[in-house]
């Protein structure tokens, strides 16, 4: 268990006042790139993330009985066995025998939740990002994801159905919809490309991909939250103008593992730090 | 034979608007089990409708690179760019150029269109996250070309304000597969928008010209 010290207290005031100088510069900043500012922003914190705090919450929330069900989560299966967190998303998304299905680490807590503690599905899918419940499995998410830092990625695609997710994956990477014509390829399937100062990450490449893949989840400066993978994805689809990716759904997790595929053998960097 | 199919493509197109392409020969659809994932993967929210999972045709050509590389593929995105071209509206009043300083600030916005936003918000073109534009303008994105200097270099002659005009109203007609969103096609800007988009490529005055 952890308690907010005097160092994090720091970081934190540190952390309101780089916000505001990364968001609101408007000539400085701009000479360089959002990267640029980013890595010195990470500089300035040394080895610090607020994500920290997430995930101290998270800890606490893996064993303390919730729920209908009364119980924890440290029974969970995450592939590596029944309460095994350390390495345990550096190999998600992967199949799983009791549901049958692929699934990546939200989709999997939500198994987790359901079966341990009883609590609806419907509750988690429905829910909104940062609230409730789904808050709940954000905190969880940071404490797994900082398991496996420094970590290989190793997603597996053995199994009939992650072959099929990866190929699925594949498909609606390249998928156009939507009033602007866009698909995730029309953004990320090329190196050393720009949103305004904003690089893109080309998802198609084992580099690219494991920098966007290996850095998400993240704490992310401009909202001042932690972002979860659904999140990340969630909000690429508002950009697209698509309609709403239902949480957990199999467009995301086909995505996640057509993403960490490409990524694998790349490092774990989660939580990471984004603009 | 060719001619015959464009005007047939274009009469479609004017009597059912913008989603008369369908008629095109060499029909294309997403794989039925990939769209079923989809409809099952996604819900609408505010603006953002269901409707929007559906491809049409340009989409699903694009979609799919092999097919696109194919020689069925090239022909067919030949067939839907020149139905693009004859679909694209001019100038109602034979005006190309509105105020560049409008322009300016419509190149500067990128809302619009997202489930966030209402049918009342007004779409900015998002210009400036593609585009290179104004030397005064140093946050901009490199998908697109830059456009710095556009009316210095290629001057405003006929030519160059009707191609301008067609490549905003509808980049697709040139290329089927451009990244860039077709503007008029789906409403994106109005034509008093796209007017002012145009001045500030091609007005002396404006700052990409300076």
């Amino acid at each position: 268990m952890r308690f907010a010290t005097m160092e994090t207290t720091m970081k934190r005031f540190l952390f309101a006042g780089l916000t505001t100088l990364l968001l609101s510069s408007s000539s400085i900043a701009l000479a360089q790139s959002a990267s640029d500012q980013l890595a010195e922003y990470r500089k300035m914190l040394a080895d610090g993330n607020p994500a920290e705090l997430y995930e101290a919450e998270g800890e606490e929330l893996w064993a303390k009985p919730a729920g209908p069900k009364n119980a924890s989560l440290e029974k969970c299966d995450l592939g590596l066995g029944p309460g095994i967190v350390k390495g345990a998303s550096a190999q998600l998304p992967r199949y799983f025998a009791d549901t049958n299905r692929v699934q990546d680490l939200e989709s999997r807590l939500m198994t987790c939740m359901t079966t341990l503690q009883g609590i609806p599905e419907a509750e988690m899918v429905n829910g909104s990002f940062g609230k409730g419940v789904r808050k709940n499995i954000e905190a969880i998410v940071a404490y797994v994801v900082t398991q496996s830092k420094g970590m290989k990625i190793n997603v597996s695609v053995n199994h009939p159905k992650e072959k099929e997710m990866l190929a699925l994956g594949e498909k609606i990477f390249y998928l156009q919809g939507g009033p602007m014509d866009f698909s995730c390829a029309s953004c990320h399937a090329v190196d050393n490309k720009r949103i305004r100062m904003q690089d893109l990450p080309n998802l198609t490449t084992q580099k690219g991909a494991a920098e966007g893949w290996g850095n998400w989840p993240a704490y992310r400066v401009s909202s001042g939250t932690f972002w979860t993978m659904q999140q990340r994805l969630n909000d690429c689809y508002r950009q697209q103008r698509m309609p709403f990716p239902i949480y957990g759904s199999d467009v995301t997790v086909a995505l996640s593992v057509f993403m960490a595929n490409t990524a694998n053998g790349g490092t774990v960097q989660t939580p990471g730090l984004k603009r | 034979m060719k001619n015959t199919l464009i005007k047939l493509v274009a009469s479609t197109t004017l009597t059912f608007g913008g989603i008369a392409l369908s008629n095109v020969a060499l029909a294309q659809k997403v794989d039925p089990a990939v769209q079923a994932v989809m409809d099952r993967s996604f819900r609408e929210q505010g603006i953002a409708k269901l409707d929007r999972i559906q491809q049409d045709e340009f989409q699903a050509l694009c979609s799919d690179e092999k097919f696109r590389d194919s020689p069925e593929g090239k022909k067919k995105a030949e067939a839907l760019q020149a139905a693009a071209l004859a679909a694209i509206k001019p100038p109602s009043d034979g005006k190309y150029l509105g105020s560049w300083a409008n322009g300016e600030k419509i190149a500067q916005s990128g809302r619009g269109a997202t489930w966030t936003d209402s049918v009342k918000t007004v779409n900015g073109g998002g210009c400036y996250n593609c585009h290179q534009i104004s030397k005064q303008e140093i946050s901009y994105g490199t998908i697109g070309p830059s456009l710095l200097g556009y009316g210095k270099t290629r001057g405003n002659s006929d030519v160059i304000l009707t191609y301008t005009w067609n490549r905003i109203n509808n980049s697709k007609a040139y290329n089927a597969c451009s990244n860039m969103p077709r503007m008029q096609h789906f409403n994106l800007l109005t034509e008093q928008q796209i007017k002012d988009v145009m001045a500030l490529l091609l007005d002396p005055e404006s700052p990409v010209n300076k």
